[in-house]
Formats: C-alpha cells, sequence, structure tokens
C-alpha cells in the first residue's frame, strides 16, 4: 500500500468538517508555523521539500515563493487557482468536495510563508457545490480562531474569500485568472512582468494550484527533509492523479511519484486494469493538453526503461517519444477507441476555449478542428493530415498564453504516433462512419496494443 | 541621476548595433534603426498604452539574451512587448524561423479576413494588405466558410466591418484611453470575438473618428469618406487650425480642389502623431478652414505615391500659396518640366 498524504483519512466520515478534520490531526502545521516558525522558515521548509506546482507546469514551489517581490508598504496576495477544467483532469475539485480544510489549512500556511493577509480561491464557476463546501469550511476555521485577525494569538491576520470564476478554461491561465478576478475579461496578460512582481491588483501574487497548497501541510508536519524523502529524485512527494476512459476503476488516486506507469493502469490498488476485457491503445497522461503516447511507449521509454509517474520519466524523449506528467489526468483508450476522433473532441474543446485575444490560436485552433471534423467526418484527403501538421506549428509557442500549445500538441502527438489511423479514415470513410473503431477494421495492428 | 538617463543598452538586430535607452522594446529598437528590420505590427500602436502583443505579426528571435544571460530566448517573442537587455541579440529577417513564423501568422490572419482589396476603402493604405504581399502565399489554404457579418454603422460617421476586424484591439484601446465613456469593445471569445458597441449602440464622443485611423485594416471606415475616391487618387497635404479640442494638425485629402477626407498626421509607422477632435475630421472640409503647410510625405513604396510621384501635379492650393511653392519647387519644377 503507497504512502498517502493528502487523503488519508478521506474514508473517514465527516472529514470535511472541522471538528472530524482535527480530530484526525489537522490544523496542527497552521500552530506549528504561526507559533513557532517564521514566514522564511516556511518558505525554506517547501523548498527542501522539492515540491512541484502540482497544476500542470511542474516548476519547484519554493523558488516560485522566493521570487515574490517584497517592496514596503504593498499588500502580497495568495492565489489559489481553483479553476480545473482541463478534460479529464478532476482531482482538485475531488480534494475540495472532500477534504476542503486541507486545502484551507494549506492556503493559511502558504499566506503566512508568503506575507500575504488577503488571499482568494478562485474556483471554477460551474463548481457552485464546491464554492459552498470551501466556504463552510473557511467559516468554521475563522470560527474557531485560524482565520481572521490575530490567528491563535500570533499577530498574524489572514482573510480567505472564495471567488467563483465565469466558466472560461482559460482563466485557469494564472494571468487571465488575476484579470478575471480583478473584474475584468480573463484574457491572459502579456509576460512579463510576472505575477510575482506584477500581479492581482498590480501587487506581486503567487498563483498556486489546489493541490500545491495543501500539499504545504504535509511537508510542514514531516518537515521538508522528510518530505522529500517520498517520492523520486527530483519528483517528490505524493500526487493525485485523476485516472478515466476504458479502466476498471476510473476515480481519484494518490500515487508515490516514482510509481511504475504499468503498476499504475494494471494493479487493482489502482485502475485496475483495461475494462471489459480489451486491450490498451493509448494513454494521455496528463490532461487533455499532453501528448497522445501510445501503449508501448507509455508503459516503457524509447530506451527501453520502464515508465515512471514522475516529471522527468513521463518526458522522457522529448515530444517524439515522451509526454508531461502535466496536471494528472490520466486518461486511458482501449483498442476500440479512435485516436482521430478523440483528437477531434479535443480539438473542438481548445477551439471554444480560446479568448481569441492572439491571432494564432483564435483562428488556428478552430481550423484544426474543422479539419479534424473533415478527416473524422470521413471527407479528408491525404493531403489534410500535412496541412493539420503545418497549422498545429503555426500555433505552438506563437501565442500569449499556453493554451495554444495546449491545443496543437494532442494533434501534433496523434498524428507522430496515430498518421496509420488518420490515413485509414482517409481511404475508408464509409467504414469509418459506422463510429466502430475496433481494430479488426485494420488490415494490421496499427500500433503494439497491450493485453 | 544625470549619469543614470545616460544609460543605454547595446542591441544588436540583424546585425545592426543600435543603443537605446533601457525599457524600449525591441520592436522600438528597431525602429530607430528602421528600414527592411522593422517588424511589423498589426495591433501595437506606440500612442496606446498596453497595446501590442496580440496580432504576433512582430515575432522576433532572440538569439542572445544579453551580456550577462547569453541564453537565447526558447520561443519567438512578440517584439513590441519585450524590452531590450544590453547585449541583447535578436534576428528578425535573418532568421528564417521568423519568416516561416510570420508568414503563418499572416495566413492565419487571412481566414477570416477577405483580401476584398477592389472594394475595401482601406486598399492602399492597409497594412495587412502589405503584409500579404510581402509574406503571404497567393492562395490560401483554408477551405471552410468564413465568418461573415452585415455592416454595421456606428453612428452617422463610422462604419463597422467586422469581415474586415483582425481583433487588435487599437480602436478599443482609442476609446478607452482618449474619450470618456467607451461604448464598444470585443463581445465573444475565440473566433466568435467580434467589435461591438452591443446592440448597435453608436459611437460619438468628440474622439470617435480616432478609431478609425487607427484600424489597421478597412474593418472601420469613415462614412463621409468611403467610395469618394480611391486614397492613390488623392493628393495628401498636411495643414493646421486653430482647434480648441485638439491639436489641429492634420492631413487633408485632395481630390482636385476639394478636400474629400481629413485624417490625423501619420509618422513612417502608420501611426497618428496626434489624436484629431470630430470637429476637425468631419466639419472641416473647405480649404478655407485650414492654414496650409506642405504637401505629405509618402514613402515612395506607398501605393499612394503611386499617381503623383513621378508627376507631381499639386492642387491649386498649392499653386496659390507662395510658401508651399517654395517648400515643393523641386516637384513644380519637374512638373513645369514635364508639361
Amino acid at each position: 500500500m503507497a504512502r498517502k498524504l493528502l487523503l488519508t483519512h478521506i474514508d473517514v466520515p465527516g472529514i470535511n468538517t472541522f471538528e472530524v478534520y482535527r480530530q484526525k490531526g489537522g490544523y496542527v502545521a497552521v500552530e506549528k508555523v504561526v507559533k513557532t516558525m517564521s514566514p522564511e522558515d516556511v518558505v525554506e521548509e517547501v523548498k527542501k521539500s522539492g515540491l512541484r506546482g502540482r497544476g500542470g507546469a511542474g516548476f519547484p514551489t519554493g523558488m516560485k515563493w522566493s521570487f515574490l517581490a517584497k517592496p514596503e508598504g504593498v499588500p502580497r496576495y495568495l492565489v489559489c487557482n481553483a479553476d480545473e477544467s482541463e478534460p479529464g483532469t478532476f482531482k482538485d475539485r475531488y480534494l475540495m468536495t472532500h477534504i476542503p480544510h486541507a486545502l484551507i489549512e494549506g492556503m493559511i500556511i502558504s499566506s503566512f510563508a508568503l506575507g500575504a493577509h488577503t488571499s482568494y480561491i478562485y474556483v471554477r464557476g460551474e463548481m457552485m457545490p464546491q464554492i459552498r463546501i470551501l466556504e463552510r469550511a473557511i467559516a468554521e476555521a475563522k470560527e474557531k480562531g485560524f482565520l481572521g485577525k490575530n490567528i491563535l494569538g500570533s499577530g498574524y491576520d489572514l482573510e480567505i474569500y472564495v471567488q467563483p470564476g465565469g466558466g472560461a478554461y482559460i482563466c485557469g491561465e494564472e494571468t487571465a485568472l488575476l484579470e478575471s478576478l480583478e473584474g475584468k475579461r480573463g484574457n491572459p496578460r502579456i509576460k512579463p512582468p510576472f505575477p510575482a512582481i506584477a500581479g492581482l491588483y498590480n501587487c506581486p501574487t503567487v498563483v498556486n494550484n489546489v493541490e500545491s497548497i495543501a500539499a504545504t501541510v504535509p511537508i510542514i508536519n514531516l518537515g521538508g527533509d522528510e518530505y522529500a524523502k517520498i517520492g523520486i529524485e527530483r519528483s517528490t512527494g505524493t500526487k493525485l492523479i485523476s485516472a478515466s476512459g476504458n479502466i476498471v476503476k476510473p476515480g481519484v488516486y494518490e500515487i508515490e511519484l516514482g510509481l511504475p506507469v504499468e503498476e499504475f493502469i494494471f494493479s487493482d490498488e489502482y485502475c485496475g486494469g483495461i475494462a471489459n476485457g480489451k486491450r490498451l491503445k493509448a494513454v494521455v497522461a496528463g490532461g487533455s493538453s499532453v501528448p497522445i503516447l501510445p501503449a508501448n511507449l507509455i508503459l516503457k521509454t524509447a530506451a527501453g526503461n520502464s515508465r515512471l509517474m514522475t516529471y522527468e520519466s513521463l518526458a522522457d524523449g522529448g515530444f517524439q517519444t515522451g509526454t508531461m506528467l502535466g496536471s494528472g489526468g490520466f486518461i486511458v483508450f482501449d483498442e476500440d477507441q479512435c485516436v482521430v476522433r478523440n483528437t477531434w473532441n479535443f480539438a473542438r474543446f481548445y477551439h471554444h476555449e480560446s479568448c481569441g485575444q492572439c491571432s494564432p490560436c483564435r483562428e488556428g485552433t478552430g481550423w484544426m478542428e474543422k479539419v479534424l471534423h473533415k478527416i473524422e467526418s470521413g471527407h479528408g484527403s491525404m493531403s489534410d493530415i500535412d496541412l493539420l501538421w503545418d497549422v498545429q506549428r503555426k500555433i505552438e509557442g506563437n501565442t500569449i498564453c499556453p493554451l495554444g500549445d495546449a491545443a496543437a500538441w494532442p494533434v501534433a502527438a496523434a498524428i507522430r504516433h496515430f498518421r496509420d489511423e488518420f490515413e485509414w479514415h482517409i481511404l475508408h470513410p464509409e467504414e469509418s462512419q459506422t463510429r466502430n473503431y475496433g481494430l479488426a477494421h485494420y488490415a494490421d495492428p496499427l500500433q503494439p496494443i497491450v493485453s | 541621476m544625470a549619469e543614470a538617463e545616460d544609460v543605454k543598452f547595446k542591441v544588436t538586430i540583424d546585425g545592426i548595433p543600435v543603443e537605446v535607452a533601457p525599457g524600449t522594446s525591441i520592436l522600438n529598437a528597431a525602429r530607430q534603426i528602421g528600414g527592411d528590420i522593422v517588424p511589423p505590427a498589426m495591433c501595437y500602436y506606440s500612442k496606446l498604452e498596453g497595446s501590442g502583443g496580440k496580432c504576433r505579426t512582430c515575432l522576433v528571435k532572440v538569439s542572445k539574451g544579453s551580456e550577462k544571460d547569453p541564453r537565447p530566448m526558447p520561443k519567438l517573442v512578440a517584439s513590441c512587448r519585450t524590452t531590450v537587455m544590453d547585449g541583447m541579440e535578436v534576428q528578425n529577417i535573418t532568421s528564417p524561423e521568423v519568416v516561416e513564423a510570420r508568414k503563418g501568422v499572416v495566413e492565419i490572419l487571412l481566414i477570416n479576413h477577405p483580401l476584398d482589396c477592389p472594394i475595401c476603402d482601406q486598399a492602399g493604405e492597409c497594412k495587412l494588405q502589405d503584409l500579404s504581399y510581402e509574406h503571404g502565399s497567393a492562395h490560401t489554404r483554408y477551405e471552410f466558410d468564413r465568418r461573415t457579418f452585415e455592416r454595421i454603422d456606428l453612428g452617422d460617421k463610422i462604419q463597422l466591418h467586422m469581415n474586415r476586424c483582425i481583433l487588435c484591439y487599437r480602436c478599443v484601446y482609442v476609446a478607452n484611453q482618449l474619450t470618456d465613456q467607451r461604448v464598444h469593445g470585443i463581445l465573444g471569445r475565440g473566433d466568435h470575438s467580434e467589435i461591438s458597441t452591443y446592440i448597435e449602440n453608436v459611437i460619438d464622443n468628440d474622439f470617435s473618428g480616432n478609431v478609425i485611423d487607427v484600424c489597421p485594416v478597412g474593418a472601420l471606415t469613415d462614412k463621409t469618406f468611403r467610395f469618394k475616391n480611391r486614397v492613390w487618387f488623392t493628393k495628401p497635404v498636411d495643414a493646421h487650425r486653430d482647434c480648441p479640442t485638439c491639436s489641429g494638425k492634420v492631413t487633408l485629402w485632395y481630390k482636385g480642389e476639394e478636400v474629400i477626407r481629413v485624417t490625423a498626421r501619420k509618422d513612417e509607422f502608420g501611426e497618428v502623431e496626434e489624436f484629431i477632435c470630430n470637429t476637425c475630421r468631419y466639419d472641416q472640409k473647405k480649404t478655407s478652414d485650414w492654414i496650409l503647410e506642405e504637401p505629405t510625405e509618402i514613402d515612395p513604396h506607398s501605393v499612394i505615391s503611386a499617381n503623383h510621384y513621378e508627376l507631381f501635379n499639386p492642387p491649386k492650393v498649392v499653386k496659390e500659396n507662395p510658401v508651399l511653392q517654395e517648400k515643393n519647387r523641386e516637384q513644380l519644377a519637374r512638373t513645369e518640366k514635364l508639361k
């Protein structure tokens, strides 16, 4: 049984209430921080832990905190990014729903470390139940003296506000989130300046993911050095993975980083293998924006090593033969699934969610979606595949924010690894319309399939 | 203090060194050198705070970050929003990657912008037209339906053709920064975005006409000028008047003896020097309303110069004005010689 840090008490009845959470050791870390530590000590512990941002980019959290400008007389802000909305990623929602106090406790610790006295949790607008849960948790914590003025007599003041977003995927991008939080249209800002210098209301701001903030609780409880021993190499600690697709047991799992991908997919402790006795065809390992990998490459690197659930191992081989851990949205495809249709579906999402601010993303995402739809619906030509490849290259790296990259990478990977499947759609338009994409339709298995 | 002001950063753009003040953008550093190495800009406008970064036509490659950190930047950057560092080396037209990316941006911009130059009022003054000639392909690879809109009258002076809008946000910045109350903006998102006053409101403030001048394409046009003439058949002349609202410095566009359009004066990068009020723009269309200065300098490469560069034929008002005659002695001499 792997070690759990965030979901340890997930099955305890009433863990979403202050009393039960406190009985299980909750808010001990807050007491430790405000009574015995300085903000610099907390930052140092987080640095020692090696915690990397759990929102997708994987930037070291302690280092990010240390970039925060500290001008005199200017407020600093912590903003929790709870705008989780990437297809296939639902771990933050799970955490907020079941253990909201883990996030609130983490918010207090992180705010203390950053010297923030007002912090915000920016929650995706559709998550109304989670918004109410968090607001209730904040009220409970405040009633017990863990929030508000003079927390536990330490002289430290902190208010946390929950802000519902407008329901736009782009508002998960940190600068668009800040724009939205300021009441403006959620368009990404052009960086620099980075939020650490000029963020919310032009003040120094740190934007962290829900899971990153919650992870500060076990870091303080265990100590940074001890936390760093969990996991492997530069991927320390545990990670929440939201597993979905054609697996026996979809859900949110807390894994110790370094777990072999094969074990995650096939062991009974986690996904329980491929559903209905089918075979594994491909995996999107870190949410819909990361490159899809065929079965052979998701289980082993190109060099033949076992692929691990770590930032480094999943990225091994670059985008040629690797992918990203991303936000931990692990989507599994069995042999019956159509990569072309799936890629079109993702492209449709990114087209819909493009903010429209910069030209390549605004026009290019729509172009990709239309070409993919043309191929998927059996009206494509061979040149469309090359066109699609070319269009995604014109978007990647040329946009204001990473949404353009997020739209381009799945398309590039699908063509790179499943070009034969695109060609099959073009060569067999009538068969492709049966919506039955079983391997029986192919003369030869297109990719190595794992039973 | 004086020393701090004298600090200059040395930047090299396409191999040409230039010294600029800290805080200068790559684009403006390139503009100080001038010529072909100046990246094009469809959305950046030096007179509008916060503009730029959106169209991505000004992408450049930073092959050396600075003297202190010589690492190249991993991606192409928007030159209009990236400030220079001391020792920075930038590639614009010398980078095949930049040229290719820019070509891609132009192709993408043209997806929903028709090249209807023969009927567009901006023909001859359109930056996208220039870019499409410089970077675009003769044929588009886009084969799907374009978005189309009915033309919209934004009051009695301005007409909006959303079909041609490339969403550069310039007109929104003008309204935000120049007028008391912005009544238009961008609605929708993605490729559904559109400029709108929301339920077709009018834009009727004193400086509303400037949205026409900043529009890089033919999306916002002057209804008092539309279809009166093609711009290359007109004669631009700089003029001024004592205006209580604005600087009163304008360009008059003559068709024969008639002033058919008044615009703000534009610099070599197509940006207005000073924004003008609607009274100057729309209501002062007689030569007697203005003190004429001299014929507007037109870039010889511009199509506007086509009709009066080789065969300069100044309007009567110039012929009758001794100051203008003096200023244009060479042109007049050439005209006489050609008669």
